[in-house]
């Protein structure tokens, strides 16, 4: 495929005539044969799928939860919102709801499509517009399922990718004109135009680790992709460290090249926080990873590190002065994060690298990845002996004495997003015993508000760090590095178990680290999962928490279990972007074990996964914008999404009411008939409080109407046992769940029976299962 | 601590607040006046309190002596067991509110509309935008927090208060339930 040609002719004389200002403007020229025919929807617009959108939200409506009564977003404002009163532009609380999350989405995709963006035409500049896709090493034939789906397009080169960028970012244009004033005023349209910005997102997201994964020497779809070092206490503290936070890894990875170009691989250590660090890990498995997102801080204050390298997404926006208070020189290198920062990309490095190790300035702007490269390892050589590993925390003594000043008025706990008990861990701090403050640090996110609150400016968390400090610093465990995209004979083996249900499901662990509990839950969800023989991936922050944990055995889950994409297996697919990989397996499914055609043909497809593929997602520490369209991509999908406690705050569920008969119906493709299938899945985004009902709601959410009585049995068997073991009684909707008596578990059969027949159950028909009615009508008649 | 004042400080809702209980007779008062009152007891509801007087006991008492229906959210509903109260019905926190905002819905029984909803035990954070949903999309039910902190989208909230004078409102409200009660 080729890009456009542009042709303007002022004036040209033919015999036909004189034509003045001719422009011909040429599209694309095919030059490669693809087989497969386009489907309907190819670059599909933000109303093209609406009729699917509509179809999953009259199923699935929005069940609202305002996070704040008031609109402010123009100056006839502040708009009162309360029941039912309308803002002076006519919006009412619900369609404001709805569109803020719109906002959120076109946040969200638009920070993925610009690193999209980034990572194409850098890379392109340094491999080559022709520079091949590759994705896996031969077992990769469909490379990039979502722009097949989504664009219609299989790209062959880092070059082709462009078309489909240019699509998302008119799409996401598109989408954020629609929240101006006066535009959108319909909830369920909002929702739907949230639906399309989280589709778009699945193809800004494809399109930055397809290009990382095919340009960079990462594992290419590899189960067996190496172990990486996770936690404080993988880092040698006696060599000169670099920290890199972000998510676009370019910088980082020439800082390994450096290393590795004057021989000083092993004098260095690199060490990444969120996912910098899982793509740096990618690039080589030598570097290590100190946690998630909320690791910031505390690793900053411990002063272990001796320079740190910012790129882009969810880098604290006051690093820079907590990197000045541990005199960290500080390096920022993308246009999306200044930091206020001299722009010294065009100064020689010998200069730069002298002015930060004399501290003649905090820290600099380099944008240019290979100089941020060299000036980040030289500062940090030559820093690191006058540094000494000077840190922000108070010492033992000096911490006690500060705790002494608190009046206990509970503005740090007020402040707290988890509640912490603060207060009472800083009055026995007062006393001399750190251990309150210390039990702190694993449900702490880090992101020290307690100390803004505090009247009497006791560094809370400092204090928090320090008193958890020898903790922290034997965090040392192994997390499996990305491995990127599944392979198509991983989707041929587990395709029919996981369609006919005998596999209950894939559990997607995704998302930031907003825990409302910590995250040793994210791994016990994880081992739950794996014991019981689901296919569990993981990826971004959530992937890092798996890993920091260990079993019975000293393990950590990734040494515990493989990392094949089949019963058992845990993979971990990567960085936030390569979320696109779990989106893309599901795909996959219904192209590679379906043999449905992907080609530009969306609503089918999601209609496949919807009502096959059991598959779930839990975001259980989701806090930012990308999160959210990360999410709304599953939804147009029709895959599920359960959030943490913290997620109700994302200002609307999708809620089934399994009570409700009608919306459960679909048709039979082999009849054209409407069958009523029962609530599966029963929602599409929900809020669980605790790990407990995550637990089982996630166990329920990977039925699906195609279920074979076996799939269902063992589906079932999973749901009622967690069911009974947490909530210490029998589901209330087996009745709802069970279509044939072949369905129950023959363990449970006596005790279900007896619930059904109490229920009036009656058996009933497990159809070929369809939203569209177009593929319902017998084939001879369609 | 009696300041009628978001708990976590930032959840700042909108012009409507919640009236503040000073007296626990306003609880016991709504319940009496209540045709539907129902109960909603969340998971954070058998570690509030002090000693061995957690809200969950409190949450059976009241449910006793108000007749009323009561929803148990995430697990809780193995913690009323172990109470050996068996009147609890399992729903996660996110579907009975989504329910008490359908106008068409008719219980937890089928046997019409809920007019009062008394809540407590859920997160504070999810508690806050579930009571900011009834707010706007069931104007007509009326909604007390019974935690000790001052959630400011129900109709009725405790201010925020120190745990033994939080426990000894809600001694109140169930000796004055079981007074009236009947």
């Amino acid at each position: 495929m080729k890009k456009s040609l542009h042709l303007k002719v002022k004036e040209l004389k033919t015999g036909l005539g004189v034509f003045r200002d001719l422009e011909l403007v040429l599209g694309k020229t095919i030059t490669e044969p693809w087989e497969e025919p386009q489907g309907p929807t190819p670059f599909p617009s933000a109303v093209d799928l609406r009729d699917w959108d509509l179809k999953l939200l009259s199923r699935y409506r929005p069940f609202y939860l305002p996070y704040c009564d008031l609109c402010c977003l123009c100056t006839m404002g502040k708009c009162d919102l309360t029941r039912g009163k309308k803002g002076a532009c006519g919006l009412n609380l619900a369609a404001q709801q709805s569109r803020i999350v719109l906002l959120a989405c076109c946040m969200g995709a638009a920070t993925h499509a610009s690193h999209a963006r980034h990572l194409v035409e850098h890379l392109s500049k340094i491999y080559g517009r022709d520079h091949p896709i590759q994705v896996g090493t031969g077992e990769v034939e469909v490379e990039a399922p979502i722009l097949r789906l989504v664009c219609g397009i299989k790209p062959k080169t880092l070059g082709d990718l462009d078309e489909a960028l240019d699509y998302v970012e008119s799409q996401i244009t598109h989408l954020l004109s629609a929240t101006h004033t006066g535009q959108e005023g319909d909830a369920l349209d909002f929702e739907s135009k949230v639906f399309h910005a989280g589709m778009v997102d699945q193809v800004a997201m494809e399109v930055a680790d397809i290009a990382q994964v095919s340009a960079y020497p990462y594992p290419k779809a590899d189960p067996e992709a190496p172990l990486a070092n996770i936690g404080f206490g993988s880092v040698d503290t006696s060599k000169p460290v670099i920290l890199v936070v972000g998510h676009n890894v370019p910088p980082a990875a020439y800082i390994m090249d450096y290393l590795s170009e004057n021989s000083l691989q092993g004098s260095v250590e690199v060490a990444g926080i969120c996912c910098t660090a899982h793509d740096l890990t990618r690039y080589n498995s030598k570097a290590k990873i100190i946690g998630p997102i909320s690791w910031q801080l505390r690793f900053i204050r411990s002063g272990i590190p001796d320079v740190a390298v910012v790129d882009e997404q969810c880098i604290r926006t006051d690093l820079l002065s907590e990197a000045e208070k541990a005199k960290v020189p500080f390096i920022a290198s993308t246009e999306k994060q200044c930091a206020g920062l001299p722009n010294r990309t065009g100064d020689p490095v010998d200069e730069i690298v002298k002015d930060l190790v004399e501290g003649k300035t905090p820290g600099a702007l380099i944008l240019d990845p290979a100089k941020v490269g060299e000036v980040a390892v030289r500062t940090a050589i030559e820093v690191a002996p006058k540094r000494r590993k000077f840190g922000a925390l108070p010492g033992q003594d000096e911490l006690v004495e500060l705790a002494k000043k608190c009046t206990e008025c509970e503005e740090c706990r007020r402040a707290c997003p988890n509640d912490l008990p603060i207060p009472e861990a800083v009055k026995a701090a007062a006393s001399g015993v750190l251990t309150g403050l210390a039990d702190l640090c694993a449900a702490c996110i880090g992101c020290a508000r307690c100390e803004d609150a505090c009247p009497q400016e006791i560094p809370i968390h400092s204090g928090i760090v320090k008193a958890s400090e020898e903790k922290l610093r034997e965090e040392a465990y192994k997390v499996r590095v990305g491995r990127g995209a599944i392979q198509d004979v991983e989707i041929r083996k587990v395709g029919g178990p996981l369609v006919l249900g005998e596999i209950p499901g894939v559990i997607a662990l995704v998302g930031c680290a907003n825990y409302p509990g910590g995250g040793r839950e994210v791994a016990e969800m994880a081992e739950e999962f794996l014991k019981r023989r689901f296919i569990v991936v993981a990826s971004g922050c959530a992937a890092m928490s798996i890993g920091m944990y260990k079993n019975e055995d000293g393990q950590s889950l990734y040494e515990a279990y493989p990392g094949v994409f089949d019963a058992g297996g845990l993979v971990n697919v990567g960085s936030c972007v390569a979320n696109s990989h779990i989106a893309g397996a599901a795909i996959k499914i219904a192209s590679i074990f379906a043999r449905r055609n992907l080609r530009g043909n969306y609503e089918e497809i999601a209609d496949y996964i919807h009502n096959r593929v059991g598959a779930a997602g839990i975001a259980w520490g989701a806090m930012s914008q990308k999160a959210a369209s990360i999410a709304s991509g599953f939804w147009r999908l029709g895959i599920p999404v359960v959030v943490g406690p913290h997620g109700s705050k994302y200002r609307r569920m999708l809620l089934g009411r399994k009570e409700v008969e009608s919306n459960w119906y679909v048709y039979d493709a082999r009849t054209g008939e409407k069958v009523y299938v029962g609530p599966v899945p029963e929602h599409l985004f929900f809020t669980a409080e605790t790990k407990e009902e995550a637990l089982v709601m996630l166990v329920k959410l990977c039925m699906r109407a195609n279920d074979t009585a076996k799939g269902r049995a063992i589906k079932l068997a999973h749901y009622v046992d967690l069911h009974k073991r947490y909530y210490g009684v029998m589901p209330d909707d087996l009745h709802l769940l069970v279509r044939k008596e072949t369905d129950i578990p023959i363990t449970l059969r006596d005790e279900v029976m007896e619930i059904l027949k109490a229920e009036g159950w009656r058996e009933r028909e497990t159809p070929d299962p369809t939203l569209l009615e177009r593929l319902a009508k017998p084939k001879e008649a369609r | 601590m009696m300041r009628a004042e978001p708990w976590q400080k930032a959840e700042v809702p909108g012009p409507l607040k919640a009236s503040v209980i000073t007296k626990p007779e306003v609880v016991v008062a709504m319940v009496r006046r209540a045709r539907r009152p129902l109960l909603i007891v969340g998971p954070e509801a058998s570690q509030a309190g002090l000693g061995d007087r957690r809200l969950i006991d409190y949450a059976v008492l009241i449910a006793k002596a108000g007749k009323m229906g009561v929803v148990a959210t995430a697990q809780t509903v193995g913690e009323f067991l172990k109470k050996g109260f068996q009147g609890a019905v399992w729903m996660p926190a996110m579907d009975i509110a989504n329910r008490l905002c359908d106008p068409g819905w008719k219980g937890l029984d089928g046997a019409g509309r809920y007019d009062l909803v008394l809540v407590g035990g859920i997160h504070y954070y999810v508690e806050w935008v579930i009571l900011s949903a009834l707010k706007h999309f069931a104007p007509s039910l009326k909604t007390v927090s019974l935690d000790r902190f001052y959630q400011p989208h129900a109709t009725w909230s405790f201010p925020n208060l120190k745990v033994e004078e939080w426990l000894k409102q809600l001694d109140l409200v169930v000796s004055g339930l079981e007074k009236t009660g009947g």
